[in-house]
């Protein structure tokens, strides 16, 4: 059983505020996702977590105990660090086995271990090498098995699959994926790859400027994005925004439009997603500006009185550059923000 | 680009060419000449070292040498200077390491000025310490001996200890420390078990380096000894005294060893000059 609590944790580098007030409940065995742009504190989480940093405030929880004051060999914690950190003095094997002999474990147990996790990671050809003899890839491969084979109750992974060419790296998430599953093993995984996080995640964490804006399922965070942060980071293209006035009763204004939204009485801010709106008779009056045809789909940029709105239509409308266009947003998935707070209005 | 550039940007390169060769040959002339005569002149019969004409090929003759080899007191300087040596290598990487270790990984307080501390211990004369030294040393029953010779020369080669290991271990990620600790190790096991087998030919070449300026110093040694005197200090007082083809030789056999050790961690002492530019 290891649960993680994160009860608000703050780190203060001299003036520097890299996270403020963090607080996460991660469950047994979940697989968590801490999504961000880069230098928004991701790392300095995992390695508050890790113990090897300490926060400035606030508590570490690990399996109902507070580990704070522990160092990192007795969290029962494994780390996949972003610069992989392969011994140069040891060959793989050895950089495998490392942490099992620190364990005093019998060598037939540690010989198995060793050449399950490489075979795993697709590095058993490779044992008797030196990390100077390895690709970047391979070493990130080395520094994945090198923490599975400890059998971690948590273990922490610093965007362990950020250097293999894409093709490995959709093979290789769907296997740790299944690996962690199998073994029973809480899992924090940093990426800033929302295509990894969104396939990966049992929950996504967005950060954003050393907070948390919100923790929910791949599809919650997708559909109902807390802030225009997360509205703007995550989805390729990201969400549409558009001002909205407010034509009372829970109606607005909306690029010449009527709209049903929310019962609040200060402008806010119309959002939908590029590939929820359709032509229509009647709708938002949009002119075409670029358009880009993506095989499945085609993706017209437009131009929403001055402001750029992106639609992802079928492809098989002939819409050409300068064209007018009417598009109906699907009811059901327009979301509203305010733009005081940037926080989403039900 | 026009042809009058290239022209130029040629001759100028050329030029850069000339200066920079002709400096490396002024330089390698600088520091061999001496050398070889000292070689040619230790080799060379009494008479021919005194006789002009100068030869400038050796004669082979090995009389200097064997004189040397036979000169009583000289056997007991050379053991002094190996043990005092010996004592200033131990001592210095044993204060020198665990310092270059605190300054490459802790962040505290005065870091820079300890640093700049460490290197202004060398702009301190000796001559100007020599004689309150040696009242103290003779207050503490240390003087004439092999380990309090060794402390002076200690002071002498820790700051180089100091910046040579710095520069080693800052040459070793932290991370790897790091995993070594999430990996089941303290502190000390990581440090034996990932940090200590990629430092150790460092360690060596500061030891070394220890070791020779230990064996060349001379000046503390010929103060602060009087039955013990140190190979270079029992050279010193008794050649003053000796015809010019033994003082050719006893040059010899001083220089020699040095050359020797300066070249075998030459690799690790421009390390450390390197940081020291910074
Ligand atoms: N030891 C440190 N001293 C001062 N500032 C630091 C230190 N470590 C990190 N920071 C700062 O804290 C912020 C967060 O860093 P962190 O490494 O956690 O980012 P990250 O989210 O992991 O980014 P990336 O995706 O690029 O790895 C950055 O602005 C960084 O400059
Ligand atoms: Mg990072």
């Amino acid at each position: 059983m290891a649960v993680i609590e994160i009860k608000n944790v703050a780190k203060r580098f001299g003036e520097y505020q890299a996270l403020q007030d963090i607080n996460l409940t991660i469950e047994d065995q979940e697989f968590m996702v801490l999504l961000g742009a880069s230098g928004c504190g991701k790392s300095t989480l995992l390695r508050i977590i890790c113990g090897l940093e300490t926060a400035t405030e606030g508590e570490v929880w690990i399996g109902g105990k507070r580990v704070d004051h522990l160092p990192p060999k007795d969290r029962g914690i494994s780390m996949v660090f972003q610069n992989y950190a392969v011994f140069p003095h040891l060959t793989v094997f050895e950089n495998i086995a490392f942490g099992l002999r620190m364990k005093k474990l019998p060598d037939d147990e540690v010989t198995r271990r060793v050449e399950r996790t490489a075979g795993l990671m697709h590095i058993d050809q490779l044992l008797q090498r030196y990390s100077g003899e390895l690709s970047g890839g391979q070493r990130q491969r080395v520094a994945v098995a090198r923490a599975l084979a400890m059998e971690p109750d948590v273990i922490l992974m610093d965007e362990p699959l950020s250097n293999l060419d894409a093709l490995l790296r959709m093979e290789m998430r769907a296997e740790l994926k299944g690996v962690l599953a199998e073994s029973n093993t809480t899992a924090i995984y940093v990426t800033h790859d929302q295509v990894e996080a969104m396939s990966m995640a049992d929950r996504i964490s967005v950060m954003h400027k050393g907070e948390i804006v919100q923790a929910a399922s791949p599809i919650e965070v997708y559909r109902n994005p807390a802030a225009e942060f997360v509205a703007g980071f995550i989805g390729n293209p990201p969400m549409n925004f558009l001002p909205a006035a407010p034509a009372g009763s829970g109606q607005w204004h909306v690029a010449g439009q009527v709209i049903e939204g929310p019962q609040v009485d200060r402008a806010l801010r119309f959002a939908v997603r590029p590939e929820d709106v359709r032509p229509a008779e009647t709708g938002l009056t949009a002119v075409a500006r670029i358009v880009e045809p993506l095989g499945a789909h085609l993706l017209v940029t437009c131009d929403i009185e001055g402001e750029m709105f992106r639609a992802v239509l079928d492809s098989d409308l002939a819409i050409r550059s300068g064209d007018k266009l009417i598009l109906a947003p699907q009811p059901d998935r327009v979301r509203w923000f305010d733009p005081e707070t940037t926080k989403a209005v039900a | 680009m026009s042809d009058a550039a290239s022209v130029s940007g040629h001759s100028t390169n050329k030029a850069g060419r000339f200066v920079y060769v002709s400096g490396v040959v002024l330089l390698c002339a600088w520091v061999l000449i001496p050398l070889y005569l000292l070689l040619v002149n230790t080799l060379s019969s009494p008479e021919a070292v005194n006789s002009f004409p100068k030869s400038f090929l050796p004669g082979f003759d090995l009389g200097s040498l064997e004189f040397f080899a036979g000169f009583s007191g000289m056997l007991v300087a050379l053991k002094n200077s190996i043990i005092v040596a010996a004592i200033t290598m131990v001592l210095s990487i044993l204060i020198g390491a665990p310092a270059g270790y605190a300054l490459s990984r802790f962040e505290f307080r005065g870091k820079e000025v300890f640093r700049l501390l460490i290197l202004l211990t060398r702009a301190f004369p000796l001559p100007l310490l020599a004689l309150p030294l040696a009242v103290l040393f003779i207050r503490t029953g240390l003087d004439d001996t092999a380990f309090g010779l060794a402390l002076v020369h200690t002071t002498l080669a820790v700051p180089f200890a100091v910046l040579i290991t710095f520069s080693l271990f800052s040459g070793i990620p932290l991370e790897l420390e790091e995993a070594a600790w999430t990996l089941g190790c303290t502190r000390l096991t990581a440090f034996t078990k990932v940090v200590l087998p990629l430092i150790l030919p460092g360690i060596t070449a500061s030891a070394i380096f220890a070791f020779v300026i230990s064996w060349n110093e001379v000046f503390a040694a010929a103060v602060l000894t009087i039955e013990n005197r140190t190979l270079t200090a029992f050279l010193l007082q008794t050649l003053s005294e000796s015809p010019l083809h033994l003082k050719f030789a006893g040059g010899f056999i001083l220089v020699v060893p040095a050359l020797v050790f300066i070249f075998a961690v030459r690799k690790y002492l421009f390390a450390m000059w390197g940081i020291a530019n910074r």
